[in-house]
């Protein structure tokens, strides 16, 4: 698998989400901000957790009118693969490749910690070496992570099978305990908790490790 | 502009006392200018010139065949094999954070990383160190939300895990909090950036944010007792941008590697004044300054202005000219300010210009060493009372634990490291919560373990035994987790040093350090020293905190297991019971009492040496400090979610706090073995009882887990969030 990792000036992720990938076999790139294009060939796109601009305004509404983000959109629209965790997730609410926004937690602090999440689907190339309503353990490190939709598209996206985790035990007041979701075309898949930082056994546990291997198995047969 | 008249109120204001003011006019041999009055206070305020410390911080042991670079330039460097070195330095930002709690934290934050950054490392760890007034102070929760928010918010943006710290209370610091933040950065030992400038007539660059006026007399400011002007002097308090500083650090370690840099200093405090005056006295060379050339955020500022600024995210460097367009070029990419604002010179010049006009023309040299030196008076601190046997409090064990830990003091802290990303680069491999957080090397098998640590109580009944505590339970928590101790960093918080009391305790507690980081091998590298720590005459505890870094040379080797049931208990280290100065007499009985323990540095050498030979039959390791035994076997039990239960009901033997003392976790098989190998190490070593079941017994006392647990994880939230 060829993948891009996309890279703001406030991206603190970047390099984690690149090791995590290349741990798992993918031959990985880093692309900047200002570039207008990906590169060639590329497969899959990674768009990493941080502060792409500060945040000082919405989370990830600069990000999301940054050129690269609009190649990336095409490249989404073109049944790209495309993966974005927490700041990577907010950008991907903000550019409409997902539904939904992230908004303050509800208990308006920052919070880091190991979660427990729920798989809630294993049909994607993101989820399938879980198995349905399996237990995982991955650290979650935000600000503005509380998940919201209006009722009709959380409806939609249950009734879809688009939620892929769901927090066990609700840190940040997102709707319907939800900390991911797929696209419609099951291929961008958004998140808040960082399965990168839980991809080594020194580091987090490797309760990641299989999106990533799930990932490059199925992007390389591809 | 007309600039005002030098009259003694305005010297007064400067914080330049008579006698410094008829020093200036020896050395200039005229009346000084405006913007000249406004850089030697810069200069000489007890913050940037240690004027009355210099003398006794000279005295810490500062070498060893580890130690790259000592004191003295932005942070201190240590090798760690390899080729590779770890750059670390604690600094308080204590005044500013209690007059804004929130920007006052978030920029001590920003410029210990710029510390770092500086030097050529990318920051790795990040600690801090906080001292807050009583819990029921009214000022206090707002103190604790806002610095814990104000540290987590430049951190967490920054992208630098914060992998440990502590969190005190004592109505001590109700006028005063302390603010000491840590950070640690990674190089490579032939890729270190210093301050000295070099070659004449080489461009000066100014990188990163613009100049405002934020942070106008900071240092001066730092370097006062507040009273109840304190609201006025809001306006000193910088603002941090750390979306800036990340651009910032990413474009100079880029930089660094082009081959541009000669030398790069970090504006701190005193800004642009005190890294001008660094480069140039450091290379012995002059420097000349355009000042209408400095990039600037707000209009018609003067030089006074720009000269004093304390501005965030800003830089200067000396560049090697044939490189200036790649140089331009790396931040024209991040987006960030270059700009060449001036030139090194030949002759001995602070020469200041702006439009034209001559603001300043001072002696360098002479500006940089003649800062005044004052050997001010002090009293060693009178010995404490020992405690008599009839004064040592009884209390049921349970009791005791279920008081100390419903305490902000001893209940858990995750209220506040929760609030810090503690796993960004994905290289954590202890987080808060138990003892040192460790951090792998990235792309290593090394790891490096970081504490911070000292006792104020300690300290204030005996300075020279509170040092050495400071030091030894720093070193006991490297130890702990497999690493061996390498060098230290000390922020030393004091009271007014015109009083020869205070300055008594500081002479004390320096002592204390250095006996110790001799005898434990792990010299001071870096430091900061912060007085006038005083509202209304009051003076915090006397707290030098000490921040120190191990290394452990193989991560498989770190020691980060939990206990299991059926684990038995082991206790290392000899137990008279000393209650004094006690957590469980501060915390429950409400008296600070008695004299601090003694710290017997050679048992603290070989226990530590105990635990490093026999790390693989260890389990689970703690150091034993605030509330002894008891509080370390709840804290190991709670932590792994198994029980614990002790032999002793005893008060001492459970919470007498003496030193050199470890708790360790392991099998049955392993404890014989370490008990053989105790014995010919001629190390005490003990079985105090065994881990398992879901309760905490001590002698014929109990209580589920489960219970304590619930007290231990909401005390702090209720009593201060």
């Amino acid at each position: 698998m060829r993948a891009a990792v996309v890279v703001f000036p406030g991206s603190n992720c970047d390099r984690d989400l690149a090791v995590a990938l290349k741990e798992a076999g993918a031959d990985v790139q880093m692309v900047w901000h200002k570039d207008t294009s990906l590169p060639e060939g590329i497969d899959f796109v990674g768009v990493p957790g941080g502060f792409s601009f500060g945040d000082y305004l919405r989370c990830g509404a600069i990000a999301a009118q940054s050129p690269i983000c609009r190649s990336v959109v095409d490249f989404a629209n073109k049944g790209g693969y495309v993966f974005g965790v927490c700041n990577g997730f907010q950008i991907l609410a903000e550019t409409g490749l997902l539904p939904g926004a992230l908004l303050r937690n509800a208990g308006l602090k920052y919070i880091c910690r190991q979660v427990p999440l729920t798989v809630q689907t294993t049909d994607s190339a993101f989820t399938q070496n879980y198995t349905q309503g399996q237990s995982i353990t991955v650290p979650i490190a935000h600000h503005d992570g509380n998940y919201n939709a209006d009722a009709d598209t959380v409806a939609r996206l249950q009734g879809e099978d688009r939620v892929a985790f769901t927090y066990g035990d609700n840190p940040n007041g997102s709707v319907a305990d939800i900390a991911g979701i797929l696209s419609e075309n099951r291929r961008v898949l958004g998140m808040m908790p960082h399965p990168e930082r839980a991809a080594d056994e020194n580091h987090g546990g490797t309760d990641g490790t299989a999106l990533f291997r799930a990932l490059v198995d199925t992007v390389v047969s591809a | 502009m007309q600039e005002p008249a030098i009259t003694e109120d305005l010297i007064a204001a400067h914080g330049l006392s008579p006698s410094e003011y008829d020093r200036i006019l020896e050395i200039i041999g005229r009346e000084p200018t405006f913007t000249e009055l406004g850089i030697f206070s810069a200069m000489w305020n007890e913050h940037c010139s240690y004027k009355s410390s210099k003398k006794w911080l000279r005295t810490l042991p500062t070498e060893g065949p580890q130690v790259i670079c000592g004191p003295g330039e932005n942070a201190g460097i240590v090798d760690i094999g390899d080729g590779q070195c770890v750059v670390f330095k604690m600094e308080s930002h204590n005044h500013p954070s209690y007059i804004e709690p929130y920007q006052g934290a978030a920029t001590g934050v920003g410029g210990i990383l710029r510390d770092v950054f500086t030097m050529g490392a990318r920051p790795i760890a990040a600690m801090n160190s906080l001292s807050f007034g009583a819990p029921d102070h009214h000022k206090t929760k707002q103190l604790v939300n806002g610095v814990v928010e104000g540290v987590g918010g430049y951190g967490n943006c920054f992208g630098v895990p914060t992998v440990g710290g502590e969190v005190r209370f004592h109505p001590a610091y109700n006028g005063n909090c302390l603010v000491n933040a840590f950070a640690a950065g990674l190089a490579d030992s032939d890729k270190i950036f210093y301050s000295a400038a070099s070659g004449v007539g080489m461009p000066v660059v100014y990188l990163g944010a613009k100049t405002g006026r934020d942070g106008v007399g900071g240092a001066t400011m730092a370097s006062a007792e507040f009273d109840d002007t304190i609201e006025e002097k809001r306006p000193t308090v910088q603002v941090g941008d750390p979306f800036t500083e990340k651009r910032l650090m990413e474009a100079t370690l880029e930089l660094m590697a082009t081959g541009a840099v000669i030398s790069i200093q970090d504006m701190g405090a005193a800004g642009l004044t005190c890294s001008a005056v660094e480069m140039g006295d450091k290379g012995g060379l002059g420097v000349k300054l355009n000042l209408e050339d400095v990039p600037q955020r707000e209009e018609n500022m003067t030089a006074y202005e720009m000269m004093l600024s304390e501005s965030q995210e800003r830089m200067l460097m000396v560049l090697n000219p044939e490189l200036e367009a790649e140089a331009r070029a790396v931040f024209v990419k991040w987006d960030l300010d270059f700009a060449i604002v001036g030139e090194t010179i030949a002759e001995d010049r602070f020469l200041i210009l702006h439009n034209g006009d001559v603001k300043a023309d001072l002696p360098l040299a002479t500006l940089s060493g003649s800062a005044p030196e004052y050997d001010r008076p002090w009293v060693e601190t009178p010995a404490a009372e020992p405690l008599t046997d009839a004064d040592v409090p009884q209390i049921d064990p349970i009791d005791g634990l279920k008081a100390l830990i419903n305490t902000a003091n001893y209940g858990a802290k995750q209220w506040v490291y929760e609030q810090y990303d503690t796993t960004v680069m994905a290289d954590s491999m202890q987080t808060p919560g138990m003892g040192s957080g460790v951090i792998r090397v990235h792309g290593t098998e090394k790891a490096l373990a970081f504490t911070s640590d000292v006792t104020p109580r300690y300290v204030k009944a005996n300075p020279v035994e509170g040092g050495k505590q400071a030091v030894a339970e720093a070193y006991r928590n490297l130890i702990s987790v497999g690493a061996v101790p390498l060098a230290t960093t000390d922020n030393m918080n004091f009271g007014n040093p015109e009083k020869p009391e205070i300055m008594g305790q500081f002479v004390g507690a320096i002592k204390g350090i250095g006996e110790a980081v001799s005898a434990l091998d792990m010299p001071i590298v870096s430091g900061n020293v912060s007085l006038y720590n005083e509202t209304d005459g009051k003076g915090i505890l006397p707290t030098p905190t000490i921040g120190a870094v191990g290394l452990i040379k193989n991560a498989d080797d770190a020691i980060l297991g939990e206990a299991r049931e059926g684990h038995v208990a082991l206790l290392i280290g000899e137990t008279a019971g000393h209650l004094g100065q006690s957590a469980l007499l501060a915390e429950v009985f409400n008296r600070e009492d008695g004299d601090a323990p003694a710290v017997d540095l050679a048992e603290e050498k070989r226990n530590g040496d105990f635990i490093s030979a026999n790390r693989e039959m260890i389990k689970a390791c703690s150091d034993l400090s605030d509330g002894g035994l008891a509080l370390a076997a709840f804290e190991m039990a709670e932590n792994a979610g198994v029980g614990v239960s002790l032999d002793t009901a005893d008060t001492q033997q459970l919470f007498g706090e003496d030193q050199a003392r470890y708790l360790v976790a392991c099998n049955f098989d392993q404890a014989e073995a370490l008990m053989i190998a105790a014995g010919q190490a001629g190390v005490t070593l003990s079985s105090v009882g065994t881990f398992g079941g879901d309760s905490v017994t001590m002698g014929g006392s109990t209580a589920p887990l489960a219970d304590l647990s619930d007290i231990f994880r909401g005390s702090f939230e209720a009593s201060v969030a």
